[in-house]
């Protein structure tokens, strides 16, 4: 008798563990499509200026962090019912990440040669929104004393470049090759916040990046031009993956004069 | 009732057993069957996986080596003391091992780079660490090099004190001890321990990107190259991920058939 109790807290405690562990599982793996979640939150159906409920994954660009940061903080301010998402990386990054069941709602990438690999049958809808050229960045020292492109094939000067798998490593192979200039690359780095990121701690003496980065940089970069007819332009394109009205509302700020005024405030160009 | 308790037990603790087995053998298993075996061959011989394997090779053999010659002598102090600043010592070591290797690789940075604490009275001499091999080393060091000591301090603690005092009293140095009798009896530590660091050492990847950057045949290992190559050829990634596998339990065999038990 006096053994049955101790038993009995394991042989109910442990089986309920394993059946919520199984259940978390099974629900990891179920939610491969994005979906809107109700959050059910007072607030947003009470007196907001807006009715739209759930949730808005953003996959972003890394050189689109700021200007979403930005994007997403003004639509949520307008619909609080809504929480928009944003996980940014490397456009190739991204696209694998969506083809191998990532949840996401929206992909936006640097350029539309990135969009290729993505699988077709989960795209509702492209539209283009932005450009982007390509710009050197120098630490505010400028120590490698870079003033034109030709400067990166000095052996002294430290180049980082972004992977040639990303987009901006792929345009900055395009430019060095119109440039007929050979850099003195010492990384290749897995995206462009990546690359600019050593340049800003002052390791590398000067990074291809895009001219948004630049801008989005401030006071810790400074930036060379790189002459238009070398340069490699960019087209943005914002994929939409879902049907959810949020979702399209989303796109659709994105979209709007305000949302375009947004993402060029950053650097972008008009699309 | 005996069968019936025995057998609640049995699903209790087989259900979480079994799937703790499941969350880490069905991802190796995933990965066997998502190779594409006839390509293998092929995809090995692509340019790039030459120059990262020379690379990861060369650099896992001087954090060995590194380890060995460095760790060792550290593992024997904080064997052999008990003082209060020993346990500090080894709760400091602990610390590497629990670290996000990014953070090591900004930590690393933060030392080595060419505005870090070292690195900047290195400028000067023309010496520069980051994008260079010296620093995909340094930063295997940091992230193995508590695996070896704590392995070997183990070993070197099981060691009956007695053997010390007795070569004391012969005449014997500590460095002469240490060679003559410490370390061979402690030479299955000190193997597990290079194992362990080793494979660790092997599998670096955050604080090898952050701090060494990724460049072909100079800082390019083969985990940045599984990376890299995922976004341009998964397949590539998936040849490269299953050398990796079999380089891994082969050392890691041979090592437990020679030494380990």
């Amino acid at each position: 008798m006096s053994t049955r109790s101790p038993r009995r807290a394991p042989r109910t405690l442990v089986p309920a563990v394993a059946t919520g562990l199984a259940a978390l599982l099974l629900t990891a793996c179920g939610t491969t499509t994005p979906s809107t979640t109700a959050t059910g939150q007072p607030a947003g159906t009470g007196g907001g200026p807006s009715s739209l409920q759930g949730t808005v994954t953003v996959l972003a660009a890394a050189s689109l962090t700021e200007s979403f940061d930005r994007l997403k903080h003004d639509f949520e301010a307008a619909h609080p019912g809504v929480t928009v998402e944003t996980s940014y990386g490397s456009s190739a990054t991204l696209v694998q990440q969506v083809n191998n069941g990532a949840p996401a709602s929206v992909i936006a990438l640097a350029g539309t040669a990135a969009a290729k690999p993505l699988d077709a049958s989960m795209v509702k809808d492209t539209k283009t929104f932005a450009t982007n050229v390509l710009e050197i960045a120098v630490p505010p020292g400028n120590p490698g004393k870079v003033t034109s492109i030709d400067d990166l094939s000095k052996p002294s000067v430290k180049v980082v470049l972004c992977a040639d798998t990303v987009p901006c490593g792929k345009a900055a192979k395009a430019t060095f090759a119109k440039a007929r200039v050979v850099p003195n690359v010492v990384s290749q780095e897995v995206d462009v916040k990546a690359t600019l990121a050593k340049v800003k701690l002052g390791e590398a003496d000067a990074a291809v990046v895009y001219h948004s980065d630049v801008v989005a940089a401030k006071d810790a970069v400074k930036g060379v031009e790189i002459p238009s007819q070398v340069n490699t332009s960019l087209t943005y394109p914002v994929i939409t993956l879902s049907d959810d009205a949020a979702t399209k509302a989303f796109v659709a700020y994105l979209l709007s004069a305000q949302g375009l005024a947004t993402v060029q405030s950053f650097g972008f160009g008009a699309p | 009732m005996r069968y019936a308790a025995g057998w609640r037990s049995r699903v209790a603790l087989g259900v979480p057993a079994g799937l703790a087995l499941l969350l880490l053998v069905v991802p190796l298993v995933a990965l066997l069957l998502r190779a594409d075996w006839a390509r293998i061959p092929s995809d090995l011989a692509t340019p790039t996986v030459l120059p990262a394997l020379r690379l990861s090779l060369t650099t896992t053999s001087v954090t060995a080596v590194l380890c060995l010659l460095l760790g060792t002598p550290l593992a024997w102090f904080l064997a052999r003391s008990d003082h209060r600043a020993t346990s500090w010592v080894r709760a400091l070591l602990t610390v590497p091992l629990v670290l996000p290797p990014v953070v090591g690789g900004v930590a690393l940075l933060m030392t080595w780079g060419r505005n870090g604490v070292i690195g900047q009275h290195l400028t000067p001499f023309g010496i520069q660490i980051p994008f260079t091999t010296v620093a995909v080393v340094l930063a295997e060091t940091f992230v193995a090099m508590p695996y070896y000591v704590l392995a070997v301090e183990g070993a070197m603690r099981g060691l009956d004190p007695r053997l010390e005092s007795v070569a004391r009293t012969l005449g014997a140095s500590d460095l002469r001890y240490l060679r003559t009798v410490g370390i061979p009896l402690v030479l299955p530590g000190i193997a597990s321990g290079l194992a362990l660091a080793w494979a660790r050492a092997l599998g670096e990847f955050g604080a090898t990107i952050t701090f060494a950057g990724n460049f072909q045949g100079r800082t390019q290992t083969l985990p940045l190259l599984v990376y890299v190559e995922l976004e341009r050829d998964p397949q590539v990634a998936i040849s490269i991920s299953i050398m990796l596998l079999a380089v891994s339990v082969l050392v890691l065999g041979v090592l437990r058939g020679r030494w380990l038990r």
